[in-house]
């Protein structure tokens, strides 16, 4: 009888640790701190090499296709605008476009640039805020 | 229109509320009349709902853009379809279509339930009710459709105001999957609500039997084939449609609609256990509670913004009246299993590890596991800033590697677990059941490495794969076999036979074949290759054997949108395969653009080509994916709605047992009658 229960304890134990260490080290491999811009550029040097997610304003006419897929743009957060280099391998979403709210994960460079494997973007000024106060849409 | 709409959703809201009350008291004054008053209550804010979707279809058709809700996801040229999916496109419309699902669920309930499970259905319609109740309230006072428009006149006061065209429906949900995967989906959300209303009212009555369960296993089983479908769909959808190579990414609200699907699937099987064995009664109950607070999670999840995400709705304010809600109801349902905690518990115990039992403790257990693990990382960005004041998300690489592993483990028990006997399985039985199929797996395993596989993961679930599949195949062939030496006939119709005799288990052993075709499916991805690259009118790109030549870039325009086309010749190993043309769309109406993917696809491998952008130097940016066994997740999930559907045929068993209770109480009735002559 208890060694029954023993094997199923055991059993369920084992299958435990096991999933506990794969997502511990999922979570090491694939953690992206969250980060204003006005973090970012405050960290310095201490933030190269490290995950960051990072989200503002696509600034109006900054994005730049440089060919073989890398795109360039610049984006803005309450005033402070950070230049964003893509370099991951899938194509950028289509909802990356000027005043977009995109969110780029990457690393930071010495040089300044964002360096993005992964931009998500959201046109949420068209689809999602609503027809604000009418006065704002009467004109 | 309008007044009619928010006329409805009033009513709605007192009737909702006299529903709960009638039922309850009919309960303690033991009057049939206040239940059926009850009943009846709930019945006409069903038809009430009705006439409130139709109110909002009916301002969509007419392009009524003094309402705020047709204007912000419609415009006069949307053709005639997508004006009406556009009732789900938005938060506020959705959320009435939900509502709606919702009641015509309760109708078939209360139609259906006017003379079995009387002691049951006061508390499901009052439950029912009480669900109703929120989600109509927060459809009238937080998210009304029915809202006009105005603007601030130059005296200070408001006058209604529409403008020319609205803003049209987002152009990615202008797909005919996109327009039926939300209802879909949302059939499947809603479903599960009946499963919960029952096992509420069963823990409320006190009336635990199997008769809360078998009333209710078409309705989990249909909610449960609805929210997977919806999931493939929804993945089927992300990859025709928003190009970026992939069908599944973990998104959170991907996430939310996988999280009680894990836990639905979990029931499933668990509850098997209590029909035969008695056991695990409390283990189900909190099954069905966790499921259904999952989707009223997911629901959460996708319209509160919370978590960002692509496709979740604006950030909006009722996140917290939704987050009281859930909490609320799981209080009140961890208070109710507690409260029958004594008569739940069950006198069986597990006789052994090697049998069908355990098999089912350790899926479960599986089950659970992945939706925590999935809920985890979901909720990262949240709980990491409560935990440790510093936002942070995890990516897919968590998501797969604590997935991998347990999808490996759960398709494995789908080829162990029918295969052992009930209480213990004996060494014997053992090894005649599994020889084959390990002689089998064993030798797919070492002839793909042979082959030059390396890859743990895809090679696991291949050579799981054909084991799960050599199972499947014995037992319907042993099973034909036998019948066909029992009874003559031929061997096909004695397969049939078979199936249709027990449906359940034949059913769900295609179930279980739908999912590795899935699995095979998912496996092909350890193979993607892809490739990016500028070409000029001319130039080409070899990626495997296949040869990508830009022909041209064309350009047009329709009354919706403009676009711009790379026109591509496809060879494989110089032989012409055919001419795609992926587009990218410009539409007037949302100034947003759309990559149209096209596919050139096959049993064996899928060429996915992406018309990217135009370089300064008029190159086309072009990026070519080929991806080897992708459309066998879609061919998975047809099998699986045809295994769905053979188990939800009622089997020649249960038939029988119909009929003979149906001519008892013809017997009864006649004695009666009998009796009254005399």
């Amino acid at each position: 009888m208890i060694t029954k229960k023993l094997k199923f304890v055991v059993g369920t134990a084992v299958i435990l640790c096991a999933v506990l260490a794969l997502a511990i080290t999922g979570m090491q491999e694939s953690k992206a701190y969250y980060r204003t811009v006005p973090e970012l550029k405050a960290m310095g040097q201490r933030v190269e090499g490290r995950r960051v997610r990072v989200a503002g304003n696509v600034v109006v006419g900054s994005i730049e296709h440089h060919g073989e897929g890398v795109v360039t743009f610049v984006i803005d957060y309450e005033g402070e605008t950070l230049p964003v280099k893509y370099i991951g391998r899938g194509p950028l979403p289509d909802t990356l476009v000027d005043r977009a709210q995109a969110v780029a994960e990457g690393t930071m460079t010495s040089t300044g640039t964002f360096e993005a494997t992964l931009v998500q973007a959201k046109c949420a000024s068209k689809y999602e805020a609503a027809y604000a106060e009418g006065s704002t849409v009467a004109e | 229109m309008h007044h009619l709409g928010n006329f409805s959703l009033m009513a709605i809201v007192v009737l909702a509320s006299y529903a709960v009350v009638a039922s309850l008291l009919g309960v303690r004054r033991e009057s049939s009349r206040l239940v059926k008053s009850g009943e009846r209550a709930l019945l006409t804010c069903s038809a009430l709902s009705t006439v409130a979707c139709f109110a909002l279809v009916t301002l969509l058709l007419k392009s009524d853009f003094r309402f705020e809700y047709v204007a912000s996801y419609s415009n006069r040229d949307l053709p005639f379809f997508y004006k009406i999916s556009a009732l789900w496109a938005g938060n506020n419309g959705s959320l009435l279509f939900w509502s709606w699902l919702i009641f015509v669920f309760t109708a078939i309930t209360i139609l259906t339930n006017q003379k079995k499970n009387r002691e049951l259905m006061p508390y499901v319609v009052a439950t029912l009710g009480m669900i109703t109740l929120f989600f109509t309230y927060l459809n009238y006072w937080l998210c009304n459709p029915f809202v006009e428009l105005a603007v601030v006149t130059a005296a200070g006061g408001a006058q209604s105001w529409a403008p020319v065209d609205g803003r049209g429906l987002n152009p990615l949900l202008q797909h005919p999957l996109m327009a039926i995967h939300p209802p879909i989906l949302y059939i499947g959300y809603v479903g599960f609500v009946i499963p919960f209303a029952f096992c509420v009212a069963a823990l409320a009555s006190g009336r635990l039997g199997a008769e809360w369960i078998t009333s209710t296993r078409r309705w989990t089983l249909v909610a449960w084939f609805f929210l997977g479908t919806g999931l493939i769909l929804g993945g089927r959808w992300a990859y025709v449609e928003l190009g970026w190579g992939g069908y599944w990414a973990w998104d959170p609200v991907e996430n939310a609609a996988l999280l009680p699907w894990l836990t639905g699937t979990a029931y499933l099987h668990s509850v098997i256990i209590q029909e035969r064995k008695g056991m695990l009664k409390i283990w189900n109950v909190t099954l069905v509670v966790i499921t259904y607070l999952l989707c009223v999670f997911g629901t959460f999840l996708t319209r509160s913004g919370v978590v960002a995400s692509v496709h979740a709705f604006a950030e909006s304010e009722f996140a917290q009246i939704f987050l009281v809600f859930i909490l609320v109801a799981a209080v009140l349902c961890a208070g109710l299993i507690l409260y029958r905690l004594p008569e739940l518990k069950s006198k069986n115990e597990l006789d052994s590890i090697v049998s069908r039992e355990s098999s089912f403790l350790f899926n479960n257990l599986l089950f659970l596991i992945a939706s925590f693990a999935v809920l985890w990382g979901t909720m990262y960005p949240v709980l990491s800033e409560w935990l440790y004041d510093e936002k942070a998300t995890v990516g897919p690489a968590y998501f797969n590697k604590v997935n991998i592993p347990i999808g490996l483990a759960l398709l494995a028990l789908t080829g162990i677990g029918p295969l052992l006997a009930w209480r213990k399985s004996s060494f014997e039985s053992l090894r005649r059941n599994f020889t084959w199929p390990c002689l089998v797996g064993v030798a797919t395993f070492l002839g793909l490495l042979a082959l030059g596989m390396r890859q743990p993961a895809p090679l696991m679930t291949f050579a799981l794969s054909t084991f799960v599949t050599t199972t499947i195949v014995l037992e319907f062939h042993k099973g034909a076999r036998a019948r066909q030496t029992h009874r003559g006939g031929s061997y096909r119709s004695a397969l049939v036979d078979l199936t249709l005799v027990n449906t359940r288990r034949y059913g769900g052993y295609i179930v279980h074949f739908g999912m590795v075709l899935i699995f095979i499916g998912i496996a092909g991805l350890a193979f993607d290759t892809d490739m990016k690259a500028d070409l000029a009118t001319g130039e080409s790109i070899q990626i495997k054997s296949y040869d990508v030549k830009l022909v041209a870039l064309n350009e047009g325009r329709t009354p919706n949108y403009e676009w711009l086309s790379a026109e591509l010749e496809l060879r494989k190993n110089g032989k012409l395969v055919g001419t795609y043309e992926p587009q990218k769309h410009f539409y007037f109406a949302s100034q947003q653009p759309t990559s149209e993917v096209r596919r050139h696809a096959t049993f064996v491998e899928d060429v996915y080509l992406i018309f990217a952008s135009v370089t300064d130097d008029n190159k086309a940016t072009v990026q070519v994916y080929v991806k080897p066994l992708v459309r066998w997740v879609w061919i998975g999930g047809i099998v699986l709605f045809l295994g769905t559907v053979v188990t939800l045929v009622p089997d020649k068993r249960e038939l029988k047992l119909a009929r003979k209770a149906e001519s008892q109480k013809k017997v009864a009735t006649q004695v009666k009658k009998k009796y009254e002559v005399a």
